[in-house]
């Protein structure tokens, strides 16, 4: 499996020290890799340097063989998507959260809509609602599908599940995985073991300790 | 009478008729019958503000009468130290705003520019207008009146935009992540810091009349002027505001702006790390 994306030796340090430290992992292209790990653990942490909204401490990342930090970062973020883990509306209707980012990616026109929201399990029918009444589920969707919209290459997901209920987090989860399925790098943290089963590699993220690492 | 005629006057309400005369050292002291009234009603009803009364009462008694010897100095022929005065101001303006934004970096600085702007800016038009003259006692004034109202417009604008920005990081983070600008991503909060800023004197400015007669317009008529050529000279203050916060405003909240992110489009440090 090619390696799209490296962590080497990398430290974040938070107000009362480190939060990750040490840590070494590779996510493997076209796959769906879940890093799973205690609360606390900085796996949130480890994403969010992904697309640059942190920056290490130390160590490097690397996407595609290079440090992130080499990437024009608006261009980095376009293409490693993160949705965070409570969904995020914006005001106005759904289809206008989807569109939202597109002149960012440089349509200028429509954009296919019904199709963004079929993708990701959406009544296509919702796009003229407004989007603060989605439920969080939907909401959920709508953020994955505003995502899609930017054909991103990778598909960074900070606890996807963690908001929803019992069925919708099984609908969520078999969403992902047919992301994935379809050829999108997926790069999910979670806390819960269970999501490893569906994944095609997994990271495990245990908490820094000074006595385990440097 | 015009407006310039109009400052002139209540710069000169020492020997306004209003006051049947001129007011005196003595007028002043008996004036403290009133501060002692203050400070019994604090003292009595136990609401712990005596020292901070006596503080002001005393501060305002030094600052003023130090700002009367400079401004008599500057008058008497030493018009070069308009700006020496002008400066003093907005520094002091620069400190005051920049302590009530705290947690935004280089606030100082960023309080300076703004406050400095909205003096030249708005001082700058009307003397290009020819609508006031370049005289030390027209000058010195205006100026006053636009570096405090800016004063108030750069605290507010500072703060709401790094308060906003704190609580609703996850938003602007969400915005950042689908590849805005950071610029792009913190317009909506930009602007509801401009328009807090701003709209206290909008507000002032629409109830004008009604609600107050404003400090520019009470003076002259103290001073003795007609209401009407007091009313001219309000308008022109009020205008002068509004311009002037304008310039406050659009310069602190885009300052402040841009050292709440990184060149690389991230919110800062501190930022990060409040949780949402």
């Amino acid at each position: 499996m090619t390696a799209l994306i490296e962590y080497r030796e990398v430290r974040v340090d938070g107000d009362d020290g480190p939060i990750v430290a040490g840590f070494s992992a590779s996510v493997p292209a076209s796959r769906l890799t879940v890093m799973v790990g205690p609360s606390g653990a900085g796996k949130t942490t480890l994403l969010r340097l992904l697309n640059r909204l942190d920056d290490p401490d130390g160590g490097s990342v690397l996407y595609a063989g290079r440090d992130v930090r080499s990437y024009d970062v608006l261009d980095l973020r376009r293409r490693i998507q993160l949705v965070g883990q409570v969904p995020v509306t914006f005001p106005g209707t759904v289809a206008g959260n989807l569109l939202l980012a597109l002149p960012a990616a440089g349509d200028g026109g429509g954009g296919d809509v019904a199709g963004w929201l079929a993708r990701v399990g959406l009544d296509p029918g919702l796009a003229t609602r407004e989007a603060d009444r989605l439920s969080v589920g939907e909401a959920q969707r709508m953020c994955l599908a505003r995502s899609l919209a930017l054909a991103p290459e990778v598909l960074a997901l900070d606890e996807p599940t963690s908001a929803l209920d019992t069925a919708s987090k099984a609908g969520v989860v078999r969403l992902i995985r047919a992301l994935a399925d379809s050829g999108l790098t997926v790069v999910m943290v979670t806390h819960d073991p269970a999501h490893a089963d569906v994944a095609d590699h997994v990271v495990r993220v245990e908490p820094y300790s000074p006595d385990r690492r440097p | 009478m015009t407006a310039v005629a109009a400052v002139a006057v209540v710069a000169d309400v020492g020997s306004g008729s209003g006051f049947g005369g001129p007011v005196s050292f003595a007028d002043v002291g008996l004036a403290l019958v009133l501060v002692a009234v203050a400070l019994v009603v604090s003292w009595r009803r136990r609401v712990g503000l005596e020292s901070d009364l006596a503080v002001a009462t005393a501060r305002s008694f030094v600052q003023l009468l130090a700002i009367g010897y400079i401004l008599d100095f500057v008058f008497r022929d030493h018009g070069a130290f308009t700006v020496v005065v002008l400066a003093v101001m907005i520094g002091s303006a620069a400190l005051t705003s920049a302590g009530r934004a705290a947690g935004v970096p280089g606030a100082r600085p960023i309080a300076a520019a703004a406050i400095a702007a909205a003096a030249g800016g708005t001082l700058g038009v009307l003397l290009a207008l020819r609508i006031v003259h370049a005289s030390p006692r027209v000058v010195i004034p205006l100026g006053s009146m636009i570096i405090s109202s800016a004063m108030n417009t750069t605290s507010l604008v500072m703060s709401r935009l790094r308060q906003d920005l704190a609580v609703s990081r996850r938003e602007v983070e969400a915005r950042l992540s689908l590849g805005q600008p950071s610029r792009e991503a913190a317009r909506p909060w930009q602007r509801l810091a401009l328009r807090t800023g701003m709209l206290p004197t909008i507000d002032q400015t629409k109830v004008v009349g009604l609600v107050s007669l404003p400090g520019a317009m009470t003076g002259m008529i103290l001073a003795g002027a007609s209401p009407l050529a007091a009313i001219r000279l309000q308008l022109l203050v009020m205008y002068m505001l509004l311009g002037g916060n304008a310039f406050a405003a659009l310069v602190s909240g885009e300052l402040t702006l841009r050292r709440l992110f990184t060149p690389d489009h991230q919110l800062i440090r501190t930022l990060r790390r409040t949780p949402p």
